[in-house]
């Protein structure tokens, strides 16, 4: 059970590093659904028995995280007619490099902390540690808005997995809370997105810069 | 279950007012909502119900010592809406009338919420709730305010579920059995996992510090409270921030049993000298009237939190301040908002005599400043006063010192700006637009009233709130 959680754990911290390298915005995007999808299937893995309500967060995470949202930035991608995220203010070389050393240092942090025996030889830790910091190299290091969009979900898709250490105990009404929550923002999101390239003509959130002291 | 009505009663006011056909009428559902809401919260602040020890949502003393505030604050700015919006007829305000009521509903809850979960719940909804409101004015500003605040705040409150979890696996780690209610957590005293919980509080404290406006993570308070609507701007400066404090209260209060108090008082008195210290010199370098009050507000954000680092009789002040600022600078949101629409500007460049364009205003304003400056006999001295003395009293000399000062700087820097644009000769353009502006009774009485409640907490607390703090104090900070 363990060895089949970990190669989707690994997947998802490799699909972080195709994140941070890929100047191609729909790379990003297909990066970060495909992202969701893995950790949708995860908490199937991780319960003994079937429970409905772990199938229902299970579908819900898949459905919206592999297809809503992708389907949402898409369709601003297109009505902003972008591909490519052309000047990040960090790199793709210099993120990557970063993101690498985080996935480095979140496994030697995973290997610190105390952990419970049932989650000892796992990668959820380290994965859900490696996934927020890529997060927020995407979120920080790119101007265009669909990008921060994509490194604001894989934040989520990093705390989505440690929320998984706790989805034995703690109520799944608190899961299903948060997936609706996530949807909400991301579709309120979308439709920011939408109206600052109407009202802006583009979505480099550098352009946004008549607010300061 | 009385309790449940105070989130029950908002949420079908929400309904009502969605499926609400005419435009002219709708915004009225918001004081009649607000009027029932605020009965009900003080009925229940003097008569609490029962809290039962696993409830995951109820009226323990902490949400009876805040929740009674945001109805006020939110009944006398619901009557301010009905005037603003008939001035802002052109605008649709189905979204508005509606989203406002929504976030009056999911701010009872989260001062109510007894769950570490349902907490995050009501306040990430809480957050999403705001963004309809904040880009109100559909100006270029406006969109660039609500991304900054989205992004910012979005990041907040995921960094905020993050230490939610940790502190759940804190719990776990010890032997708990997974229960995230605040009682529980407590009670599992230093059982709790040491590293766990260090990095709960830090990932806690970063969150709801964003979402309170805590320097230096308060970067999207100026742009959002700049281009809200001033009603949007009272509520979230009086409101959402007082839910987030509430929130590192009652996270402190779990840190703290498990025997790391050193530590959040340390971090808590670093982020609230800092805030102030910031705050203070933003306001004396800003031109903008209504970035000035964001920066006010980061200003007292920071001495809720000192307030709150000293513990004990720090707590019970930093509540009583809790009043006081949320009353006063609702009184100062919608006076500027006046000022601001009469003016047609918002920066002393294009802004001066507001005494002669329009002087109702001009003067709540100035009264306004006085009261959030901490002057006799208005409310925020009299909670400013009892955190200095409860420094002093615990010995932390160098931060009363420290306190005072920075509230001096803040001092010159708010009396600079708002007499720039309270005295002088009006502008030719600010004549015209001017003449448009009428100071109704609609626009005029709801920030009185607000200076009425900061004089009355100041020259004659009701002994019923005193004694709701002095129960949320005790509840929060056991020492005696």
């Amino acid at each position: 059970m363990t060895g089949g959680l970990n190669l989707l754990i690994a997947l998802a911290m490799g699909l972080n590093l195709v994140a941070l390298a890929s100047s191609r915005l729909p790379s990003v995007i297909r990066a970060a659904a495909t992202q969701g999808m893995v950790l949708g299937l995860l908490p199937l893995l991780l319960e003994q028995e079937f429970h409905w309500m772990v199938g229902l967060v299970s579908v819900g995470t898949v459905v919206v995280k592999g297809f809503v949202i992708p389907h949402l930035l898409r369709r601003a991608l297109r009505a902003a007619n972008i591909d490519r995220e052309m000047e990040p203010l960090l790199g793709f070389i210099p993120s990557l490099l970063l993101g690498a050393g985080a996935t480095i240092g979140a496994v030697a942090l995973g290997g610190a902390l105390p952990l419970r025996p049932e989650h000892a030889n796992s990668l959820l830790v380290p994965g859900a540690f490696a996934t927020v910091v890529c997060g927020f190299l995407l979120l920080m290091g790119r101007a265009k808005a669909i990008s921060q969009v994509c490194g604001y979900l894989i934040l989520e898709n990093g705390i989505f997995l440690f929320g998984l250490l706790l989805i034995r105990t703690t109520p799944l009404i608190v899961e299903a809370g948060i997936l609706l929550d996530l949807t909400v923002a991301v579709f309120v999101i979308g439709i920011i997105v939408d109206r600052i390239q109407r009202e802006f003509d583009t979505l480099d959130t550098r352009k946004l810069t008549s607010l300061k002291e | 279950m009385r309790e449940l009505a105070l989130i029950a009663i908002p949420l079908l006011a929400a309904v009502g007012a969605f499926v609400w056909s005419k435009e002219r009428t709708r915004p009225w559902l918001l004081p009649v909502a607000g009027t029932v809401h605020t009965a009900m919260a003080f009925w229940l602040m003097a008569k609490p119900p029962t809290l039962k020890a696993d409830a995951w949502f109820g009226l323990d003393p902490v949400a009876r010592a805040v929740l009674p505030m945001v109805s006020v604050l939110f009944l006398v700015c619901s009557v301010y809406a009905v005037a603003y919006l008939r001035i802002r007829a052109e605008r649709k305000n189905r979204v508005f009338v509606t989203a406002l009521l929504v976030l009056l509903g999911l701010l009872s809850l989260a001062l109510q919420a007894q769950s570490l979960g349902l907490l995050w719940v009501a306040a990430e909804g809480a957050t999403l709730m705001t963004v309809p409101l904040l880009h109100f004015n559909r100006t270029a500003r406006a969109f660039e305010a609500t991304w900054k605040y989205l992004l910012v705040g979005g990041t907040g409150i995921a960094l905020s579920l993050l230490g939610s979890f940790c502190l759940g696996y804190s719990s776990l780690h010890g032997g708990g059995g997974g229960d995230l209610t605040f009682s529980a957590l407590t009670s599992q005293g230093d059982a709790l996992s040491r590293p766990w919980l260090v990095a709960a509080w830090v990932l806690l404290l970063a969150g709801y510090g964003t979402k309170m406006g805590l320097a230096p993570m308060h970067t999207w308070k100026p742009d959002a409270y700049g281009e809200a609507p001033g009603v949007v701007g009272a509520l979230l400066a009086g409101g959402m921030t007082t839910v987030a404090f509430v929130a590192i209260l009652r996270v402190k209060q779990v840190v703290d049993a498990a025997g790391a108090g050193a530590m959040t008082e340390r971090t808590l008195l670093a982020f609230g000298l800092f805030s102030m210290l910031v705050a203070a010199l933003f306001l004396l370098g800003t031109p903008d009237f209504k970035r000035m009050l964001a920066y006010s507000s980061v200003e007292h954000m920071g001495i809720l939190t000192v307030g709150a680092a000293l513990g004990g009789m720090g707590i019970w002040a930093a509540l009583f301040h809790v009043w006081n600022n949320s009353l006063t600078k609702g009184a100062l949101f919608l006076s500027a908002g006046n000022i601001r629409r009469a003016a047609g500007g918002r920066t002393v460049d294009e802004v001066a005599g507001m005494a002669w364009l329009a002087p109702r205003s001009a003067r709540i304003l100035v009264a306004g400043l006085l009261a959030i400056t901490a002057c006799p006999p208005f409310g925020p001295f009299f909670s400013e006063l009892r955190i200095v003395r409860t420094a002093f009293e615990t010995g932390s000399v160098w931060t009363a010192a420290a306190f005072l000062g920075c509230l001096l700087l803040a001092f010159f820097g708010l009396t600079r700006l708002v007499f720039a644009i309270v005295d002088g000769r009006p502008r030719a353009a600010a004549r015209a637009q001017g003449r448009l502006f009428r100071e109704t009774a609609g626009v005029i009485v709801p920030p009185l009233i607000f200076l009425g409640c900061s004089l009355w907490l100041g020259l004659a607390t009701p002994s019923l709130l005193r004694e709701t703090w002095d129960a949320a104090a005790r509840l929060l900070s056991p020492r005696p």
